[in-house]
């Protein structure tokens, strides 16, 4: 037995021969994991760098310091985009979590085929937001989708324009947004509902509160970390929105629905300068850490908590 | 039981359960509908209505006849590309992932946290934080405007994904499992082979139809590192709507779009349980 323990090679610290023999083994455990992390780290720098040069088609050495990001902060379409940014972000988080919410509650209420109507409000998540935005670039067409339609019905009057206006070309984002994934947030209330201590719903049923009051007294403060969870997910996808915007308005009407990824793509790959494509990457970099920090040391701080608890 | 169904409140819930799926269905049956419906239908009405003839030959000028560009082939070599990208680096990233989810979590070696919580920051960095680089890289090793070069993005992007849903699954393995088979002489491959492999058949289930639907559906880095005959799907369908914008045809339109959407939603469909498994692993980290 102890013979049989001795033999086992140490992990760690493997003689000449071992190594050799082991080389498969490092090779498959390292070279993808290195791959991957030395990507991620190299690449972030490598960007960062170049949002310190002044290259414009190609990248260059040099320094200008903090200028393509002066010249970056300047421009009318980073501001608008990063207006729309916060606009759509806050409407986009803010309406999946109440739809979510309230189809998750519904669902839990033992109704029949629920499985049919979750696979029905999931499945926006399967496609893609290619095939999102074009599908609702031409449902909300005023000369082809919904207002062609109410008025082809005889209500010649009525107006669905937000596609062309301006002012509410933003809201067409929000709208498309929300349908294709409010779902993730109803499957993870769904999850959180059925997790619900079954002794606590008990004691309130005992305590004589009425289904009302038990979602708003007992159940939905229970929810709240899955809350936190989802906003941080959803504004991760609001910060990073690009094809979805390409399909569906391309940015447009004139820049109205301008978002920061469409301006750093457009800044590399259109306009050709990208030094400041880089800076705006890393700008949006920053739009990203400033709600994912705050996160991980809540997440940080949580963990801490629950081992002291 | 069954005569509260015909309760008030319980009428009411179904009333706005069933008009919200109806929602949601709706865009779906908009198009399907209008795949079916001839162009010139379309044109005189709206996008939204019931098909007058039954137009089956859209699906046949969306698979191979209509024109993007300058070549008249359909959709059809675009499908092609998706699938040549999407099937081998939905392959590659999730047996990549297996190994290094188990490597990480059951094997143990010096260095594994740190490298693993580096590995994870893929879920995070913004693709725009990596478009420079890969365009530099592609270029250099002459993968540029190649099938072969998404591949290789998606393989190695993939890896935070994989490695992340394998390992938190594979935690959950005992370790003693693992020490017992070491003192019995097994090596990492043997193990792995032997112990962990039987055991993943769901993980592998997920990491397969989430790696699958991400990169089927990707647009950003198709679009901006290949052009014309290379592009995947998700990008000819952006250049096929700026193409035929001057002489619509959204009945071929409408079918190009189902049939781009259709590897997706039927993975979705047979694979559901799986799908929502995947969801929320990535969400509950």
């Amino acid at each position: 037995m102890t013979d049989a323990v001795s033999a086992v090679p140490r992990p760690g610290r493997p003689a000449i021969s071992g190594v050799v023999r082991r080389l498969p083994e490092y090779l498959m455990i390292w070279v993808p994991l290195l791959l991957s992390a030395g990507h991620l780290v190299s690449f972030a720098l490598w960007t960062i760098w170049i949002s310190f040069t002044p290259s414009t088609l190609v990248p260059v050495s040099g320094w200008v310091g903090l200028r393509n990001y002066t010249a970056v902060l300047a421009t009318r379409n980073w501001q608008v985009a990063f207006k729309n940014l916060l606009l759509f972000g806050s409407a986009f988080v803010l309406l999946s979590l109440v739809a979510g919410l309230m189809l998750a509650i519904l669902l839990d209420q033992r109704i029949r085929g629920e499985n049919v109507l979750r696979t029905i409000f999931l499945y926006p998540l399967a496609v893609s937001f290619v095939v999102t935005g074009t599908v609702w670039s031409w449902l909300l067409n005023p000369g082809l989708g919904i207002e062609k339609l109410v008025r082809d019905f005889g209500w010649t009057s009525f107006r669905f324009d937000w596609l062309v206006d301006r002012d509410m070309a933003i809201w067409t984002i929000v709208v498309a947004a929300v349908w294709q994934s409010s779902g993730f947030a109803m499957a993870l209330f769904l999850a959180g509902l059925r997790s619900v201590d079954a002794d606590l719903v008990k004691a309130a049923q005992i305590d004589g509160a009425g289904p009302f009051r038990m979602y708003l007294r007992v159940i939905l403060p229970t929810l709240w970390p899955i809350t936190i969870t989802v906003v941080v997910i959803q504004l991760q996808f609001a910060i990073s929105t690009f094809d979805l915007v390409r399909a569906l308005t391309d940015g447009g009407p004139g820049i109205a629905t301008q978002l920061p990824a469409l301006v750093v793509y457009d800044l590399m790959f259109q306009r050709g300068l990208l030094g400041r494509g880089a800076a705006a990457a890393v700008l949006m970099l920053m739009i990203l850490l400033a709600v994912l920090l705050p996160y991980a040391a809540w997440r940080y701080f949580e963990r801490r908590r629950a081992r002291h608890a | 039981m069954r005569d509260r169904i015909f309760a008030p409140s319980r009428i009411l819930i179904y009333l706005v359960v069933l008009s919200m799926a109806a929602a949601y269905l709706a865009p779906l049956a908009v198009v399907v509908l209008n795949s079916l419906r001839t162009n010139e239908e379309i044109a005189q009405a709206s996008m939204i209505g019931w098909p007058k003839q039954w137009a089956w030959s859209n699906y046949a000028a969306a698979w191979s006849g209509f024109c993007v560009a300058e070549t008249c082939a359909g959709i059809r070599p675009y499908m092609i590309n998706s699938a040549l990208v999407t099937i081998p680096a939905t392959i590659i990233s999730t047996m990549l992932g297996a190994v290094a989810g188990y490597a990480v979590s059951l094997w143990r070696f010096r260095g594994d946290g740190w490298i693993y919580g580096i590995v994870t920051l893929g879920l995070f960095l913004p693709q725009q934080m990596r478009l420079l680089p890969w365009t530099i890289v592609l270029r250099d090793i002459g993968l540029i405007n190649t099938l072969a070069g998404l591949v290789l993005i998606h393989t190695i992007q993939g890896i935070s994904f994989t490695t992340l849903f394998c390992r938190n699954y594979y935690v959950a393995i005992p370790h003693e499992l693992i020490r017992a088979a070491r003192i019995d002489g097994a090596g990492f491959f043997r193990i792995f082979w032997r112990i962990i492999l039987p055991l993943s058949s769901p993980i592998l289930i997920v990491t397969v139809i989430w790696q699958f639907t991400h990169i089927w559906n990707e647009f950003l880095y198709g679009v901006t590192f290949t052009s014309g005959g290379q592009q995947p799907v998700t990008a000819a369908l952006i250049a096929l709507s700026a193409a035929i914008a001057d002489i619509p045809q959204h009945g071929v339109q409408s079918a190009a779009v189902i049939i781009a959407a259709l590897p997706t939603l039927l993975v979705y469909l047979f694979g559901g349980r799986y799908f929502v498994r995947g969801l929320t692993a990535g969400a509950v980290k």
